[in-house]
């Protein structure tokens, strides 16, 4: 008698621990993350911007955003306070004063990095984001519940989300212009630059020609390329005149910022045993302290 | 002793007084602002904007609410896992609790994000790098398993009792046939949901600690830290025993009932423990990682920061182990509300107050919207509760009791 109702229960337990495993096969399921090696990015040479932002007026027109005159463009005093890309401009430049020994003020374009191993993709409950094989992080309006997850993962606080809508709001950010250089085009504001301080290519290469430019020219630049370590590495990159933390470059380590948060939620799902082994150990303490309150009861008799 | 007999039953009480009035009126002034945040986006109703992403309702609506809920799982894991049946009298109120805490839960997810009609897509969307998609998940299931627990006592209310208006009283013998076979069903299955029950609450309650480790330097040292899993649970776990005596306590005083010392006091006993190790932890945590030194300068954080660990554990923590205190309803109120306020002043602090992103031009605090929205829930919830105990056998009158064996007990003990 108690052999067959304890058999059951072992039974139904493997049942359940089987059931669980499966799921845990299904759950690598994963948004697309690759780390290509030919991936690209930007370098982005802030002493050679000059603040003309065409590019703010490109990055508009290639993503249907209310864009305006390019002319418009030309008016500085948008300068005197700090902007940050939002739902309304994907990218934006911000102007900082000048050095020194130098009279010309330090521009710096602001736009999603394209972090090679990018918080977003990570936290994304649904995995709406996704690192594509040419380096652009970029997300499926397809998937997005809206959670907002992704901008409080974020280090660099870009992604940005349509507050004011009430059906379908998105979920905003700089895309690396996908869908152009998909058809071999290069990126809106890569493209309109009219100094060339925007150097498109893989990011390889990238830290190959930062490096040389911070090698002929050491008085020209602060001696970091920014993006290079930062968060495990971006795929954009700056270089600039004066230390980045005067320039509200936010001050990060060089460890991916999904790394501890993942290796947490890893560990407590390692094959899914430390949910099991809990589950039989509970059914074994349930099963010792019933039956130990039987055997108080035949005694008691 | 063992044999505190309980047999839970409706409570016969009238369902409106003038503070039942006052919480309805408190109940529609959220569900008009819930409207304006349906209607016109969540900008119109909540000071949420891209540099503060997440505010009071995911704070308080959904990682307090989880951990306030906490009771249903640390009672199950006493009564039923541990055997312990002198607690049973507790099992049933606390479940109800979680049971409604939880769908108010799955109510502020629902608000709160922009895209409510997309709420299952992580079904079948998954991602088992975000956390977030573990809590998601796991607090789906759990509510489903509460749900299941909690269906015996409808078919307690309703067995031999069923009684269909009008032409549908045809049907009395077949719903009644129904409600047994699902009673003898989940009595003899119930144990899986229990256990099941425990270990979905243990993943998810540290899991939602894990939710804002990723937020890594956006997040005030004070309280970012890799074992903030861990200390989500240990004050989940910590936060459960105070919550059931919190209630129980309004509960009798607002029905009318005698409170349950016997069983209260009990319950509070071992409440030092489990804020201890809590507390422990919280001070480990603060002195490896030298986190103290923010202590000294004088500003939120640490403001927060203290009053958190000094009203919400260290105070309550000595009073638990004050023999008098743990015999006196109003102290053992006190106390236990202390660990209520400090678990969700944890939370607040965790997700609002400790989160600074790096290009802040302004500071984030709730609008009257979000405020009115999240006091509503609470209300909602409130009523619910005084409509399901009043109408359902979920509290135990002292005395009044039949010896009733433990019912979901495990399968495969010895006959």
């Amino acid at each position: 008698m108690s052999g067959t109702s304890r058999r059951d229960f072992l039974k139904t337990t493997a049942v359940i621990g089987a059931g669980v495993a499966g799921l845990s096969n299904s759950t690598k399921a994963a948004p697309k993350n690759i780390l290509s090696e030919d991936r690209l990015g930007v370098l982005v040479d802030t002493t050679v911007c000059v603040g003309c932002r065409n590019c703010e007026w490109a990055c508009k027109s290639a993503h249907d955003l209310p864009a305006g005159e390019l002319n418009s463009y030309e008016d500085r005093s948008v300068f005197n306070k700090k902007r940050r890309p939002g739902t309304e401009a994907l990218t934006v430049v911000n102007e900082y004063p000048a050095e020194n020994n130098s009279n010309l003020p330090v521009d710096v374009k602001v736009q999603c990095m394209h972090c090679d191993h990018p918080a977003c993709v990570s936290a994304c409950i649904v995995g709406a984001f996704s690192k594509e094989e040419n380096g652009s992080v970029i997300w499926d309006t397809n998937k997005c519940i809206g959670c907002r997850y992704c901008m409080a993962a974020c280090p660099f606080q870009i992604p940005a989300f349509e507050y004011d809508k009430a059906i379908n709001p998105l979920i905003m950010k700089c895309d690396f212009c996908f869908n152009r250089t998909k058809e071999g085009k290069l990126p809106a504001c890569v493209n309109i630059c009219p100094v060339e301080a925007l150097t498109y290519g893989p990011r390889n290469e990238l830290v190959k020609i930062a490096r040389e430019r911070i090698k002929r020219n050491p008085e020209r630049y602060f001696n970091h390329i920014f993006g290079e370590h930062e968060v495990g590495g971006t795929g954009w990159m700056y270089l600039s005149s004066k230390d980045f933390k005067e320039l509200d470059f936010p001050k990060l380590g060089t460890n991916p910022a999904p790394g501890v948060s993942e290796s947490i939620q890893h560990g407590i799902f390692a094959y899914f045993v430390p949910p099991v082994s809990l589950y039989s150990l509970l059914g074994g303490i349930m099963w010792i302290t019933k039956h130990r309150k039987e055997m108080e009861e035949e005694e008691k008799l | 002793m063992s044999h505190e007999f309980v047999n839970p039953a409706p409570v016969k009480h009238k369902y409106f007084t003038p503070g039942v009035i006052v919480l309805m009126i408190i109940a529609v002034n959220g569900i008009v602002f819930l409207m304006g945040r349906f209607f016109f986006g969540l900008g119109s109703v909540t000071n949420l904007n891209n540099q503060f992403p997440w505010g009071l309702w995911i704070g308080v609506d959904v990682a307090a609410g989880v951990a306030l809920a906490a009771g249903g799982f640390t009672t199950a894991a006493l009564g039923h896992v541990m055997h312990r049946e002198e607690y049973h009298a507790i099992v049933r109120p606390a479940l109800l609790t979680a049971m409604l805490g939880y769908t108010f839960v799955a109510m502020g997810v629902f608000v709160d994000i922009g895209r409510w009609y997309f709420i299952w897509h992580p079904l079948i969307m998954w991602n088992g790098s975000s956390a977030l998609f573990e809590v998601g998940i796991c607090v789906m299931i759990y509510l489903t398993v509460l749900y299941i627990e909690f269906l015996p006592v409808i078919t307690e209310r309703f067995i031999g009792k069923v009684r269909l208006p009008g032409f549908l009283s045809g049907l009395n013998k077949i719903v009644d046939k129904l409600l047994r076979l699902i009673d003898t069903g989940l009595s003899k299955t119930m144990f899986i949901f229990i256990i099941a029950g425990v270990v979905l609450s243990t993943l998810h309650q540290s899991s939602l600690g894990t939710l804002m480790v990723i937020a890594g330097p956006k997040m005030h040292p004070l309280w970012q830290t890799p074992i903030l899993p861990l200390l989500f649970l240990l004050s989940a776990i910590s936060v459960g025993f105070p919550m059931v005596i919190f209630e129980s306590l309004i509960a009798s005083r607002s029905l009318g009932l005698k409170p349950e010392m016997h069983v209260l006091s009990r319950l509070g006993s071992m409440i030092a423990p489990l804020l201890g190790v809590y507390l422990a932890f919280k001070l480990g945590d603060m002195f490896i990682r030298e986190t103290f030194v923010y202590l000294k300068e004088f500003n939120t954080a640490s403001v927060m920061f203290t009053i958190e660990l000094l009203f919400g554990v260290i105070i309550p923590l000595r009073m638990f182990l004050s023999p008098k205190v743990l015999k006196s309803p109003l102290f053992l109120f006190i106390a236990s509300a202390l660990v209520v306020f400090g678990v969700l002043l944890n939370r607040i602090n965790n997700f609002v107050v400790a989160y600074t992103p790096p290009y802040a031009t302004e500071s984030y605090f709730p609008s009257f919207g979000e405020i009115s929205v999240t006091v509503g829930f609470v209300a909602i919830l409130v009523l619910l509760y005084r409509f399901f105990v009043l109408n359902f056998p979920v509290i135990s009158l002292p005395g009044t009791g039949t010896a009733q064996p433990t019912k979901y007990t495990i399968k495969g003990a010895r006959k």
